[in-house]
């Protein structure tokens, strides 16, 4: 757990009081002088905007998810103003077999009142069970006013609305050291093809090799790349491609795909630009994704795809800052008039229309929940939650990435666009696509690979 | 109880000296140990180990070290701490184990109990009392054994939904006991019909029922029997993750010990350098039962195995 302590200078008021300590009991090693500034001092909460609600004393929601310790607790955190101005008790809890068990909860009738879905395919298939209920009209105008509809369209299933969005992560980051850049007098990429000209000169540098990567994750050995392939999808077919090729209007071994995947071997397949402080191209394969960026720290790597959440697997101490040890860029677009940004999300849909379990959905969706998600996210684990909700107030952010993520996410140009494997049926985005990436890292042509995608689609 | 016969019989026939007796015995274990056979087990019980041992030694390093460097770099660049075990430990971390060895514990000792329990008195009614459709009885009861409890899941967990009690410690107890059970009957049986039947019948003849042959006769005689199957069940029970996380859940009210250990790599799995400790703290129980119940263990392998 690692904290990270700004001064706020914001003083509490009301129910937030109670909010502050409790952050500030879960912390660990902390002195007491510490709790003076306590960042979930910025959002204040009144009771009085929960009386729409009505009184819900005694009434218990069950939450399920993925998020286990310690990223769980900013979320208890989160609706301890919810129980104080309600009465209602709202029950956590998480394991990370979420994904398989929630499947079994559904079909076997046990269901939890809430469930956090990290995948819109996730959320057709238990909707597809009969037990997920719509969400009410109230988040539903949440949505619209915060979100917007690329991510509503996500949350709906065959028309029907039944999931508002939570927390999100983009996708469309490299990992750099601004210490190495400054030292060598690189500059941060505008377009792919200064991305392309940057790691000759690191190259030709020959100080190490310009990019490391690592797609070994268990069972979801792969995954890594095929983000690498929507994000470039992303940048030579553009959205709309994206889109088609997500939803296979178009085949997966067609152009744009192809020309995709050809452009992650330039860097990824070249002996010359990987794989900086672990070895040669094969190493990739086998090096675990929570491993790959860490030569960064030594000097020996450059440069690192990975999403925003990668500032967890950094050392204790780590200064994760633009000035600091490392940091990320946006993988830029072919020219700066395009902002094509890569990311996924979590859902957060219901099993039950009882009142207290939609009172909360609604109180989920608001901007005043993601305030204080955000605030007691940068308190108590030193930020690594950001939300695509319009009404986060960035001053709650204390994660220097986490700011990069929210802005590039609320920056009104960027044209955001969901993990694509995590969409596409299961035989393919949780299973070929990983498989078949695998095999391409080691040796495997771009056509077969592609072709053998294309024979797995259902 | 049968037992393999050593190789070697060493009879005593009358008339010889005492030092003639410590000779043939030293003939007989010159004959048994072979010098090769000796560096063979040394050598394959190293061999074991060291997965073990590198395990011990990563839970002592730094993280920074362990995501980076191999334990057997520790010969060379000795660095050790605590911090390991004191996140999985500390009662004020919130990713301390300890909360969760109380419910495995909770979980464990009737899912022991019950299925032994029961399954000694069913065995002793297959073994010994006469009733019509026995044998065809105690064959579809050991046929449940092949059932494989991956396609009970969603149907059981359906159940316990209706009945009211998933997501609480009575679902994982009753689970595991129906689990154990076929193999507890068919192993305590096996084991009975070993007891020779002239004991029996002489308590018969000297008017017991069948309720004091049970707790007089019988249950002394089974206790390694019953210590066997305790840690085979103790073992599966403390180590099980897929029946506790289906019906129990992940609540920090009823979730094992496993579960804990399962989610310590954190939500995307950056903090897996905890599971070297984790995984010590939750061997230390089972290891404990292990070797205090050992010598039954090695008699109840061979308990049913060989039918006498």
């Amino acid at each position: 757990m690692r904290h990270m302590r700004k001064s706020a200078g914001v003083l509490a008021a009301g129910a937030v009081a109670a909010l502050a300590l409790t952050a500030c009991s879960t912390g660990d090693g902390e002195t007491p002088g510490d709790s003076t500034d306590a960042t979930v001092d910025a959002v204040e909460v009144d009771c009085a905007d929960f009386e729409q609600y009505g009184d819900l004393s005694g009434k218990t929601v069950t939450i399920y998810a993925g998020i286990v310790a310690p990223e769980d607790t900013p979320y208890m955190t989160s609706f301890e103003p919810f129980e104080e101005c309600t009465g209602a008790t709202v029950d956590y809890q998480a394991d990370k077999q979420f994904e398989q068990q929630i499947l079994v909860r559904a079909q076997a009738g046990n269901t939890p009142d809430i469930a956090i879905v990290p995948q819109p395919g996730l959320l057709a298939q238990l909707v597809a069970t009969g037990t997920v209920v719509p969400a009410p009209e109230g988040v539903a105008a949440n949505v619209d006013e915060f979100w917007g509809e690329s991510w509503k369209d996500l949350g709906t299933v065959d028309g029907t609305f039944y999931a508002a969005p939570s927390g999100a992560s983009v996708k469309s980051l490299v990992w750099y050291s601004p210490t190495q850049f400054e030292e060598n007098g690189y500059e941060v990429p505008e377009t792919l093809d200064d991305l392309m000209a940057l790691t000759e000169q690191i190259a030709a540098d020959g100080n190490n090799k310009p990019w490391c990567a690592g797609i070994a994750s268990g069972e979801a050995t792969g995954w890594p790349l095929t983000d690498w392939m929507e994000d470039m999808v992303l940048r030579v077919g553009g959205p709309d491609v994206y889109d088609q090729w997500v939803s296979h209007e178009i085949a997966f071994d067609s152009e744009v795909p192809t020309q995709a995947l050809d452009a992650v071997g330039e860097y990824l397949k070249n002996p010359d630009y990987v794989n900086g402080g672990i070895g040669d191209v094969s190493t990739i394969a086998t090096t675990a994704f929570q491993d790959a960026g860490l030569p960064i720290l030594d000097g020996q790597c450059s440069l690192h795809r990975m999403a925003s959440f990668y500032a967890a697997n950094f050392p204790e101490g780590t200064d994760v800052a633009d000035d600091g040890d490392v940091f990320a860029f946006y993988l830029p677009s072919e020219d700066s008039s395009t902002k094509p940004v890569l990311g996924a999300g979590e859902f957060v849909t219901a099993f039950s229309d009882r009142p207290e379990v939609q009172a909360l959905l609604e109180f989920w969706s608001t901007d005043t929940w993601a305030n204080l998600k955000a605030a007691a996210s940068s308190e108590e684990t030193g930020g690594g939650w950001i939300t695509a909700n319009s009404g986060l107030d960035t001053d709650n952010l204390v994660n220097p990435i986490d700011l990069l993520s929210a802005e590039i996410l609320l920056d009104p140009a960027s044209e955001f666009r969901f993990d694509g494997s995590d969409q596409m049926p299961a035989a393919v985005g949780s299973g070929a696509f990983w498989k078949e990436s695998t095999n391409w890292i080691t040796g495997q042509s771009t056509a077969d690979t592609l072709s053998k995608i294309e024979a797995a689609w259902p | 109880m049968t037992t393999t016969p050593p190789p070697v019989q060493v009879v005593l026939p009358a008339g010889r000296s005492e030092g003639d007796v410590a000779a043939t015995v030293r003939a007989t274990k010159r004959r048994l140990t072979s010098p090769w056979a000796t560096v063979a087990a040394i050598v394959l019980a190293t061999v074991w180990t060291i997965p073990t041992f590198g395990l011990l030694v990563t839970s002592f390093r730094p993280a920074a070290d362990i995501n980076s460097t191999g334990w057997w770099t520790v010969l060379t660049n000795p660095n050790f701490t605590l911090e390991n075990y004191r996140t999985v430990l500390a009662t004020d971390s919130s990713q301390s184990l300890l909360p969760f060895v109380i419910n495995s514990v909770v979980i464990a000792v009737p899912s022991v109990v019950l299925p032994i329990f029961l399954a000694t008195l069913a065995a002793y009614s297959f073994a010994w009392m006469q009733f019509r459709g026995r044998d065809a009885l105690f064959v579809a009861v050991f046929a449940l054994q092949v059932v494989p409890i991956q396609v009970t899941l969603i149907p059981l967990l359906s159940l316990y939904a209706d009945i009211g009690v998933a997501g609480t410690f009575w679902a994982v107890w009753i689970s595991h006991t129906m689990f154990g059970l076929p193999l507890a009957v068919f192993l305590l049986h096996n084991f009975m019909r070993e007891i020779p039947g002239e004991l029996v019948e002489a308590a018969r003849v000297d008017g017991a029922a069948h309720v004091t042959v049970f707790f007089r006769l019988m249950l002394p005689l089974l206790k390694p029997a019953l210590a066997a199957f305790g840690i085979y069940q103790f073992l599966w029970v403390w180590n099980d993750l897929l029946v506790a996380l289906t019906f129990a859940g992940s609540s920090n009210q009823v979730a094992p010990m496993t579960v804990a250990l399962f989610n310590l790599t954190g939500t995307r799995g950056s903090q897996w350098f905890l599971l070297s400790a984790g995984a010590f703290v939750s061997i230390i129980v089972p290891a404990i039962v292990f070797l205090a119940l050992q010598r039954y263990f090695v008699r109840g392998l061979l308990a049913g195995s060989v039918k006498g």
